[in-house]
C-alpha cells in the first residue's frame, strides 16, 4: 500500500505552499490584494497541513523516505515588480495545481479505503484548493496584459 | 414661502402618515436674501447633485444667477421636501474662486491659458502615449459620481471603444461598488429591487450600516413620517454608533467594526430555525439554500454576540422583528459597502429577503442603497469597471452587441479581464505603466485611503495628470493641466437615484467665464483625437446631450436598465419615472422582480459571478452547469476577521463616515455659508471609556495616529461603541493656510479592497489616540 506515499506528497506540498503565499505576501506587499489574499490563503494552507497530520499517523508504517522536494523545484524565491508578481503568481499556480491533483488522487484512495474521514477531509480542502487556482488564474488573467505588453 | 432653518431642524416638520397613504406633500424654498419668489425671473427643473436620494427640485434664476431652490411637490421621490444641502448647496455655483480659464503647468506653476492650448497638450501627449503596442495601458480615466449620464457615456465610448483601455474607473469605486456586487451575485445583474414608495406599505424597517438622517435627510423624513403615523413600521438598526437612526430604532445593534458577516449569519440561522422563512418561495425562486442554512448553522446568538460585540438577547429580538415582519423593507449603505467582507455582508441582506420571498411587493423591498447622486448612471453607462447597459464583459455575445451599436471591431474593447478597479489604476500609476491620468469631478488627493502614498502617485514625475473640475482641488493643485467645468444649473443631462428615478437637470445659467460641460469637453477631446468608428465615420458624433441620450436609449434597450420609452420631453414637467421604461411600461416600473424571476440566465446576466472570499471568476462553464435560470443565488461565507485589527500598538478601531452638512470633499458644500458654519472643521468621536484612561476630556485636541500617518482634531466624548474612533472624512487642506497634513481622515486609512466588489475598506484601520498640546 502506498497511500502514505502520497499523504506525505500532499503534506510536504501544503506545507511548502503556506511558506510560498508568506513569501510572495512580504515581498508584494505593495500589492494591497495579493498581500491580504495571500496571507489568508497560507492559513488556509496551515490548516490543511493540520488536517492531514492525522492521517499521516494513521498510515504512517508504510511512509515512505522523504519525498521529492517540491519547494525547490517550483517556486525559485519572489521576485519583485509587475512581471516578477505574474512570474510568482505563476508558480504559485503550478504549487496549487500540484496539490490539487494530489488531494484528487488520495479522495480515490479514500475511496478505496472506505475511509470516510479522510474523503470528507479530502472533499473540504480540495475544493478550498480549486478556489486557490480560481483565484491565481483570475489575478493573473489581469496583471498579465499591463505585465506583458504595456509595462 | 419660506422654509424654517433646515440646519438646527435638518428633517423638518413631520407630515405624519398611515399605512398605504400618499406621503404628504411638503414644499421646501431657500431663496436668496431678500427675494420672494414672486420676484424670480424663471425656474429651472432640476433634481439634487449632492446626494443620492433624488431630490427633485426647481433652481430659480435672477437676473442671470442662480438665486435659490424649490422642492417639487409633483415628484414621487420628495414630494416637495429638501435637505439642507440642496437648500443651501446651490450658493457654491456663484462662488468667487470657481476656474473660470484653463490652466496649465509651466515652469512648475498653473498658469492660465486658452483651450486650444490646455487641449492641445491633452493631446499630444495622448497620441505620443498611444502610438505602439499596449498604448492604451498608458491611459487611466477616473471619474465621478456626479457627472451625468449623457457624460459617462460619452466617456465609457472614448475610452472604451476609442483609446480601447480597461482602466477606466469612478470614485463610485468607493461609495457604491459593493451594491452593485451584490446585485450582481445575489440577482444576476445590477438594478434595485425596492422603491422609496416601499416606506408607505412597510411594517419593518431595517437599516444596516445606513445612516440614513445624515446620508439621505428626505428619505429619513419619509421614514419619520410612518413612525409618526398610525400602525407605524418598527425598525431595526445596525451600526457601530449612536447616529439618529440608532436612537430612533426599536432594535440597535452596535456591532463591532467588520463583524456584519458574523452577524447576519446568526440573525438567517435563527430565521430558518424558527421556521420563519417561506419554503416555498425559496424552493421556486432561489438556489443555493442548503449550503446557505449549513455555513450560518454555525451562529447561534451566543457566538454572533461575542464576535459583534453586542448581547445575545439583542441578536434574538433583532431575528423575531426582521422575522415577524409581512412586510420589510431593507436599505444597506457604507457601514457595510466599506467594511470588512462587504460584499459578503451585502448579500446576506439580499438572503434576508430572498429566504422571506421579501423581493418586489409594496412594503417588501431592498435598497443596496448608493452614497452618491449620479453613481448609478456610472454603472449603467460603464464609464467604470462596468460595461454600458449592465452587459457581460465575459459574455462575447455582449461584446459583440456593443460593437454592433457603437460600430467597431469587437476586439477593440477591452474584455480580456474585469474593467481595472480605482486603486488598481493607481497602483499602475505608482509603477509608471499608467503615465496619463484624467480625473473629472473627483478629489482623489483627499478622497482615497492612504493620503501620503497617493499624493505621491499625484505629484509622480512620469505621470501626466489632467483633472476637470469647478475649483482647484487639493488634486488640481497636482494637475498638469487644469479644465474648468460646467455644473449642475449650468448644463442639461440626465441622472438617475438610487431607486432607479431618471431626473432631467435643464441648464439654468451660463457657466462661468470659459467653464465647459464636461460633455463639451469629452467631445472635443474625442473630436480632436479624431476617433473613428469602423466606417470611417465619428466615433462620437454627437453635439447636444438630448442625441447622447437618444444613442445610450439604443443601448440600454433589452436591458435591465432599459430607458426606450424614456425622452427628454417625458421627463420635463412632472414627476421623474423609474426605469425599466419601455413601450410596455410606459410610466416605467416601481419594483423589480415581483413574479420571483431574476436576471440570472447565463445569456442575460452581467455577471457569472465571483468567490466571495478571494474574488475568483466564476467560469462561464460553472454559471451554465448551476442551471439559475432566472432563480437567485443564496450566498454564504463565514466570517473571518478585518485585514486590520486593533492590537497593542494601535489599540483603536477607526471608522470613518460623514456629516450630515458637507459632501466629499467639501468642494461645494464649504462654500456655502450655512453648511460650512454648521461643520467647519474636523472632530474625532470616542467612547468616554477610551478617552478617560488617556486623559482625554470633552474638546480637548487629540492626535490620532495609524501606521500610515495622523491626525490632529478636538473630541467629541459621544457617539460611538468602546473601542471605536470615528473621523469625518471631508476635510482636506484646500481652505487651510499651508497644506496641513493632520487633518484628513485618510491619512489614516489602509490601502486594502473587498475582493469582489474592489471597494476600498475604509472602516477597517487601527489607531491610537493621545492628547496632544498643539
Amino acid at each position: 500500500m502506498h497511500v502514505a506515499h502520497y499523504l506525505g506528497l500532499l503534506h510536504r506540498a501544503e506545507a511548502n505552499l503556506a511558506d510560498a503565499y508568506r513569501e510572495v505576501a512580504a515581498a508584494h506587499a505593495a500589492e494591497a490584494d495579493v498581500f491580504h489574499i495571500v496571507g489568508r490563503l497560507a492559513v488556509q494552507c496551515d490548516t490543511h497541513v493540520e488536517r492531514l497530520a492525522p492521517f499521516v499517523d494513521r498510515y504512517a508504517e508504510e511512509a515512505p523516505a522523504e519525498p521529492e522536494r517540491l519547494h525547490a523545484e517550483l517556486f525559485a524565491g519572489a521576485r519583485s515588480g509587475g512581471l516578477g508578481l505574474l512570474r510568482d503568481l505563476h508558480d504559485l499556480y503550478l504549487m496549487v495545481s500540484y496539490a490539487d491533483i494530489t488531494w484528487t488522487m488520495l479522495g480515490q484512495a479514500a475511496a478505496g479505503l472506505r475511509d470516510d474521514d479522510l474523503a470528507a477531509v479530502v472533499t473540504a480542502c480540495e475544493a478550498e484548493t480549486a478556489t486557490q487556482l480560481a483565484w491565481l488564474r483570475t489575478r493573473m488573467k489581469a496583471a498579465a496584459p499591463q505585465a506583458l505588453v504595456v509595462a | 414661502m419660506a422654509t424654517d432653518d433646515r440646519i438646527a431642524d435638518p428633517w423638518g416638520a413631520r407630515t405624519p402618515y398611515g399605512p398605504g397613504t400618499d406621503w404628504p406633500t411638503r414644499v421646501d424654498v431657500h431663496l436668496a436674501e431678500g427675494l420672494t419668489e414672486a420676484d424670480v425671473d424663471r425656474w429651472a427643473q432640476s433634481a439634487s447633485l449632492l446626494h443620492s436620494n433624488g431630490d427633485a427640485m426647481d433652481i430659480a434664476v435672477k437676473d442671470g444667477r442662480i438665486a435659490g431652490v424649490r422642492g417639487r411637490a409633483v415628484d414621487r421621490v420628495n414630494r416637495g421636501r429638501l435637505g439642507p444641502k440642496d437648500l443651501y448647496g446651490w450658493q457654491a455655483n456663484n462662488s468667487p474662486d470657481r476656474l473660470t480659464r484653463p490652466l496649465v503647468r509651466d515652469g512648475g506653476r498653473l498658469v492660465e491659458t486658452d483651450w486650444d492650448t490646455a487641449m492641445g497638450r491633452i493631446v499630444d501627449r495622448s497620441r505620443e502615449l498611444l502610438d505602439g503596442p499596449g498604448g492604451w495601458g498608458r491611459f487611466g480615466f477616473y471619474t465621478s459620481g456626479q457627472l451625468f449620464l449623457e457624460e459617462y457615456y460619452a466617456l465609457a465610448v472614448l475610452g472604451k471603444a476609442g483609446i480601447g483601455t480597461p482602466h477606466m474607473d469612478g470614485n463610485t469605486r468607493l461609495c457604491t461598488a459593493t451594491a452593485a456586487s451584490s446585485l450582481k451575485e445575489s440577482f444576476g445583474t445590477d438594478g434595485q429591487p425596492g422603491s422609496y414608495a416601499d416606506v408607505d406599505h412597510c411594517d419593518a424597517l431595517a437599516l444596516w450600516g445606513h445612516n440614513a438622517a445624515a446620508t439621505q435627510t428626505v428619505l429619513w423624513s419619509r421614514m419619520l413620517d410612518r413612525r409618526r403615523g398610525t400602525d407605524a413600521p418598527a425598525l431595526l438598526a445596525v451600526d457601530p454608533r449612536t447616529t439618529p437612526v440608532a436612537r430612533e430604532a426599536d432594535v440597535h445593534l452596535a456591532v463591532r467594526p467588520g463583524t456584519n458577516v458574523a452577524l447576519l449569519n446568526g440573525l438567517l440561522r435563527e430565521i430558518i430555525a424558527k421556521g420563519w422563512y417561506d419554503e416555498s418561495y425559496v424552493a421556486a425562486h432561489t438556489t443555493g439554500f442548503e449550503a446557505l442554512a449549513r455555513t450560518v448553522d454555525a451562529y447561534p446568538p451566543e457566538r454572533v454576540a461575542e464576535i459583534c460585540g453586542v448581547e445575545a438577547r439583542d441578536v434574538r429580538r433583532a431575528a423575531e422583528l426582521l422575522g415577524g415582519a409581512q412586510r420589510l423593507l431593507s436599505t444597506v449603505l457604507q457601514g457595510f459597502y466599506q467594511s470588512n467582507q462587504a460584499t459578503a455582508a451585502a448579500c446576506q441582506v439580499n438572503n434576508l429577503h430572498l429566504l422571506r420571498g421579501m423581493i418586489g411587493h409594496p412594503g417588501a423591498g431592498l435598497l443596496q442603497m448608493n452614497g452618491q447622486p449620479t453613481a448609478q448612471n456610472n454603472r449603467e453607462c460603464g464609464a467604470d469597471g462596468d460595461l454600458p447597459g449592465f452587459r457581460n464583459w465575459a459574455n462575447p455575445e455582449h461584446v459583440a452587441q456593443l460593437a454592433r451599436l457603437l460600430n467597431v471591431e469587437p476586439r477593440i474593447i477591452p474584455t480580456w479581464s474585469p474593467p481595472t478597479h480605482a486603486m488598481q489604476i493607481f497602483r499602475y500609476a505608482e509603477q509608471g505603466s499608467i503615465r496619463f491620468l484624467w480625473v473629472s469631478a473627483t478629489n482623489p488627493a483627499v478622497s482615497l485611503p492612504e493620503l501620503a502614498r497617493i499624493r505621491r502617485i499625484l505629484a509622480g514625475e512620469g505621470l501626466f495628470l489632467v483633472v476637470q473640475d469647478l475649483f482647484l482641488t487639493e488634486t488640481a493643485a497636482l494637475a498638469d493641466v487644469v479644465l474648468p467645468a460646467a455644473t449642475w444649473g449650468e448644463k442639461t443631462g440626465t441622472f438617475t437615484n438610487a431607486d432607479r428615478t431618471v431626473h432631467l437637470s435643464e441648464r439654468a445659467v451660463d457657466p462661468p467665464g470659459e467653464a465647459r460641460a464636461d460633455l463639451d469637453i469629452f467631445l472635443d477631446y474625442a473630436r480632436r483625437m479624431d476617433f473613428r468608428d469602423r466606417d470611417g465615420r465619428p466615433l462620437l458624433p454627437w453635439r447636444e446631450p438630448e442625441e447622447v441620450f437618444a444613442a445610450w436609449r439604443e443601448c440600454s434597450r433589452g436591458r435591465p436598465c432599459d430607458y426606450s420609452g424614456l425622452s427628454y420631453a417625458k421627463l420635463r414637467g412632472g414627476s421623474g419615472v423609474q426605469w425599466p421604461c419601455t413601450d410596455l411600461a410606459p410610466d416605467g416600473t416601481e419594483r423589480l422582480y415581483t413574479y420571483g424571476e431574476f436576471n440570472t440566465d447565463s445569456d442575460y446576466c452581467e455577471s457569472y459571478g465571483q468567490d466571495l472570499v478571494t474574488g475568483a471568476e466564476v467560469t462561464p462553464e460553472q454559471h451554465r452547469a448551476k442551471q439559475p435560470g432566472g432563480r437567485a443565488f443564496l450566498h454564504a461565507v463565514d466570517y473571518q476577521p478585518s485585514a486590520e485589527t486593533p492590537g497593542t500598538e494601535y489599540p483603536l478601531q477607526l471608522t470613518t463616515g460623514r456629516s450630515l452638512y458637507q459632501f466629499h470633499t467639501r468642494t461645494k458644500t464649504g462654500r456655502a455659508p450655512e453648511l460650512n458654519g454648521a461643520a467647519p472643521d474636523v472632530w474625532v468621536e470616542l467612547h468616554p471609556d477610551d478617552a478617560g484612561p488617556a486623559g482625554i476630556a470633552e474638546g480637548d485636541r487629540v492626535r490620532i495616529e495609524s501606521p500610515r500617518g495622523a491626525v490632529v482634531a478636538p473630541a467629541r466624548l459621544t457617539g460611538v461603541r468602546p473601542g471605536v474612533v470615528f473621523i469625518p472624512f471631508h476635510y482636506g487642506w484646500w481652505d487651510t493656510v499651508g497644506e496641513p497634513h493632520d487633518r484628513a481622515a485618510n491619512e489614516l486609512t489602509l490601502t486594502a479592497w473587498d475582493p469582489v466588489s474592489k471597494q476600498p475598506l475604509f472602516k477597517s484601520g487601527a489607531v491610537r489616540v493621545a492628547r496632544t498640546e498643539d
